[in-house]
C-alpha cells in the first residue's frame, strides 16, 4: 500500500457499470515525510475520502477487493484515511 | 487509473482468436491540465468511448475485471469518461505536506 494525498475530484456518467456509486479521486503519492513522489493517479474512493487529506490505497488487481462487486475494472482503490503517521528516526 | 485522450484507433485482422469483436484504441497520456506527455497506450473500449474524448484507462491485470475481457490477453481497458475534472490547484502545488 501507499501514501498519498487528494488533489482533486473527477465527474464521469459515462463509466463501467460496476463501478457506478464510487467517487473517482485524483491521488498524489507521498512518502512518509509528506513529500510529492512521482505523478498523480486516479483512484476509486472505498472510505468516503475528501481533497486534501491524506490516504493509503492499494494498487493492482487488488484494488478490486474492497469493492462491493466481484469484478471491476479498477487498478487503484482508496483503503483509508490517515489519522496520524509516528516515524521513530 | 491514469488520465488519458483518445487519439485513434487500431484495425487488426489477425489477432488472438480472443481478442475478435474487441474495439482497440490509442490512448495518449495527459496531465491535469489536459496536456499531452509523450507515452501512448493502446486499449480495449468497455464504455463506448470515441476519438477526442478524455478517459480513464485501467492497467495491469484489472484490466481483465470485465465481462468482456475476462480471461483475456489485455491489459489496458476504458472504464470511464471524463466529464470534468475538479483540482485543487493550491493542494497540487504543495511540494510537501504536514503529516
Amino acid at each position: 500500500m501507499q501514501l498519498g494525498k487528494i488533489i482533486g475530484t473527477i465527474w464521469a456518467t459515462r463509466k463501467y457499470e460496476a463501478v457506478t456509486g464510487y467517487k473517482m479521486q485524483f491521488v498524489q503519492p507521498i512518502n512518509s515525510e509528506g513529500k510529492n513522489i512521482g505523478e498523480p493517479i486516479i483512484a476509486l474512493d472505498t472510505v468516503g475520502a475528501g481533497t486534501g487529506e491524506i490516504i493509503y490505497y492499494v494498487t493492482a488487481s487488488e484494488a478490486v477487493i474492497p469493492l462491493d462487486v466481484d469484478m471491476a475494472p479498477v487498478d487503484a482503490s482508496i483503503v483509508g484515511i490517515v489519522d496520524s503517521i509516528n516515524l521513530e528516526s | 487509473m491514469i488520465l488519458g485522450k483518445v487519439i485513434g484507433t487500431v484495425w487488426s485482422t489477425r489477432k488472438d482468436e480472443n481478442l475478435v469483436g474487441a474495439k482497440f484504441l490509442i490512448v495518449r497520456h495527459i496531465d491535469l491540465e489536459y496536456k499531452p506527455k509523450e507515452a501512448t497506450v493502446i486499449a480495449v473500449d468497455s464504455v463506448g468511448a470515441g476519438v477526442g474524448e478524455i478517459v480513464i484507462v485501467a492497467q495491469g491485470s484489472s484490466a481483465r475485471q470485465t465481462t468482456f475481457t475476462k480471461n483475456k490477453p489485455v491489459d489496458a481497458v476504458i472504464m470511464a469518461i471524463v466529464d470534468k475534472l475538479d483540482i485543487s490547484i493550491k493542494e497540487k502545488q504543495k511540494e510537501t505536506v504536514v503529516l
